[in-house]
């Protein structure tokens, strides 16, 4: 995937990852519990798989960023 | 490959239910999901000028990209829950499909058969036969896959509205629409160069919206050990956790198979079959820019789908251990008013994951539909295209004019799903025949290709009178099973065999009756000059050597790592 001028499917990734990333962690911090009981609800899994997201959209948008290293 | 025939026997009293209700932030996350499908179809129809770019996304995939959407095309969402359904119903032996029923025809195919499909420059499956064996096993092979490819993709599409009626109380029609539309636009605009993209970026979604039902299910256990402790407890008697134990007879195991199908009808056929001869997926590795990159794109394939049954398998043994209810099968649950095994995923994604996660894990299995359905609908155009349309109706048009009649296309094939969706929906029996229909033609067609690209004797006539003599007999013998049910000890060899047993039988005995047809033919008729076999058969096509790369950079070396590692998982769960 080199051609002239193509942005790369990673760059779409990884800001992808970084949108949901933020989106799951919000919900997490911000909803009620009780709205939607899960097992295991003090394990917090929406806040480090949020925050998971987070670094791996960050890493690769900013990895894939169009126009970086010309 | 799909195990999507249980679910789509979900009854209506189910569809008055639902299993989970979505927050706006799981809105927000899904409607995401589409609008970055879309843009990307958009972004990149500038790119898609000339036919290789529509078909085979210009020739310029990295190994990594190529072979993350040679997995995607095939992880359709159905895969996805069919198959946490089966491992709740026969525990860990559904895992053979994820790995003796895949991993050697992966390999395989990146050592053995790419080179050939590489060289040879053939734009489809199709394409080498006709290079091969001439115009009629080419027509043969391209009317059936097309054909059958739509047909699949209509019934994936129905199928998958049904589950999101079930899961999410959303409308059939609304699913149905909504869905094909989109994948209408994305792949009818930057082709297969669109479909692999999305791809990609599917398969990141299906891994991170499915994985934490796993993870968090280990948590809840304490492990694997505490996991198989708890099996054992809830289900005392059952063997769940064993992959080859218990197939020393048909009736020591709840899918009635001997190890002799699995090995030989599901390792050594159907898997071979439709890994290294079914377009759909064949298709993104031939689109590797170099032919390194075209071997090592199965073999990172192979490493990942033999991760996948951590996302499929799991969930469902997961179920079997913490679920307080016992899911039953669709009868069952209607008369109890419970739930069937078909829910299992949906079940356990809703028992771990709160707002935001719920979203996450419906865009995965949402991701996981469109994959398939796109990979079907890219396949199907190239076909129609190069193999039908100007094979036989109009042969020395502009490439401007065949990549106008591969979108045209795109969007039939999507209307033709459509209608198909709609004609299951009301004929519902029809799903068996055309699953089975398409599995008719998997294992004479890999018998053809083998011998084809190994066997210089193999002539012209020999190739189509062999994957027609294969096609009938399997054809036949479904027919046979349908008429007389007792016929099963002949096919699968002990009445005691079930459905699955059957599937994996017949698919070895049509591949054998192919092979014998072709050799026996390829005998008494005329070969091919070896002139005309260069680059499409073993012995008259060379073969660049890889001797100047170091160890790590040659495909042999990570085909090794990747067989190294699918053996020590059969000790491991032995």
């Amino acid at each position: 995937m080199h051609r002239q001028g193509m942005v790369t499917i990673w760059f779409f990734i990884g800001v992808l990852l970084l949108a949901y990333g933020l989106l799951i962690l919000g919900a997490a911090l911000f909803e009620s519990p009780s709205a939607h009981p899960v097992v295991l609800s003090e394990l917090h899994a929406g806040i480090w798989w949020g925050a998971l997201l987070i670094v791996l959209g960050g890493i690769y948008t900013f990895k894939f960023l169009p126009g970086k290293g010309k | 490959m799909q195990a999507i025939t249980p679910l789509l026997s979900i009854p209506a009293v189910l569809l008055q239910t639902r299993l989970l209700t979505l927050s706006g932030v799981d809105i927000a996350i899904v409607a995401l999901y589409f609008l970055a499908v879309l843009g990307i179809g958009f972004y990149l129809k500038r790119f898609t000028k000339t036919g290789e770019d529509f078909f085979l996304a210009g020739r310029e995939m990295t190994a990594w990209v190529a072979g993350l959407s040679f997995l995607a095309a095939n992880l359709g969402s159905l895969e996805l829950m069919g198959w946490a359904a089966a491992a709740y119903q026969y525990g860990i032996l559904a895992a053979h499909w994820y790995w003796i029923g895949a991993i050697p025809a992966m390999l395989f195919l990146a050592i053995v058969m790419i080179p050939f499909y590489y060289i040879s420059k053939t734009h489809s499956v199709p394409g080498y036969l006709k290079l091969r064996f001439g115009e009629p096993a080419r027509a043969l092979s391209a009317i059936s896959f097309g054909a059958m490819t739509v047909l699949m993709s209509g019934i994936n599409m129905y199928s998958m509205a049904l589950v999101m009626k079930v899961v999410l109380g959303w409308d059939i029609n609304f699913s149905i629409w909504v869905s094909s539309i989109t994948v209408a636009v994305y792949v009818g605009l930057g082709g297969l160069l669109s479909a692999i993209f999305n791809e990609v970026l599917q398969f990141v979604l299906i891994w991170l919206g499915a994985l934490l039902i796993s993870i968090i299910g280990l948590i809840e256990t304490g492990g694997w050990n505490g996991m198989v402790a708890r099996i054992h407890q809830n289900w005392p008697g059952g063997d769940y956790t064993h992959l080859w134990r218990t197939l020393g007879s048909f009736q020591d195991n709840p899918m009635g198979i001997h190890w002799v199908g699995i090995v030989f009808g599901l390792g050594a056929v159907i898997s071979m079959g439709y890994w290294t001869t079914d377009f759909l997926v064949v298709q993104r590795v031939i689109s590797a820019k170099d032919l390194r990159s075209a071997k090592l794109a199965p073999i990172i394939g192979a490493a990942f789908k033999m991760c996948v049954p951590f996302i499929v398998i799991l969930p469902g043994l997961l179920g079997l251990a913490v679920l307080p209810e016992h899911l039953t099968g669709e009868a069952q649950a209607v008369a109890t008013g419970g739930h069937s095994y078909n829910e299992v995923l949906p079940i356990m994604l809703a028992r771990y994951c709160g707002p935001g996660l719920l979203g996450l894990g419906i865009t995965a299995l949402i991701a996981g539909f469109m994959s398939g359905m796109a990979g079907n609908v890219s396949a199907f155009a190239t076909v129609w295209t190069y193999d039908i349309y100007r094979a036989m109706i109009r042969k020395n048009a502009t490439d401007d004019h065949y990549v106008r009649i591969g979108r045209w296309c795109t969007i039939l094939g999507v209307l033709v799903s459509i209608g198909t969706a709609y004609l299951v929906m009301s004929f519902l029996s029809i799903m068996d025949y055309v699953q089975a229909l398409f599995s008719f033609f998997i294992a004479p067609l890999f018998g053809t290709v083998l011998l084809g690209m190994l066997w210089k004797r193999a002539s012209p006539a020999g190739g189509f009178w062999g994957l027609l003599a294969g096609t009938l007999s399997s054809i036949g013998m479904y027919t046979w099973v349908k008429l007389d049910p007792s016929a099963i000890r002949y096919v699968a060899l002990s009445p005691a065999a079930k459905d699955m047993a059957e599937n994996m039988f017949r698919a070895l005995w049509s591949g054998i009756i192919c092979g014998v047809v072709t050799v026996v033919v390829s005998l008494a008729t005329r070969p091919l000059p070896e002139k005309a076999l260069a680059g499409l058969v073993y012995g008259c096509t060379e073969i660049p050597s890889e001797g100047h790369l170091a160890l790590y950079q040659r495909p042999i070396f990570w085909a090794g790592v990747v067989a190294a590692a699918f053996l020590v998982l059969q000790v491991i769960f032995w």
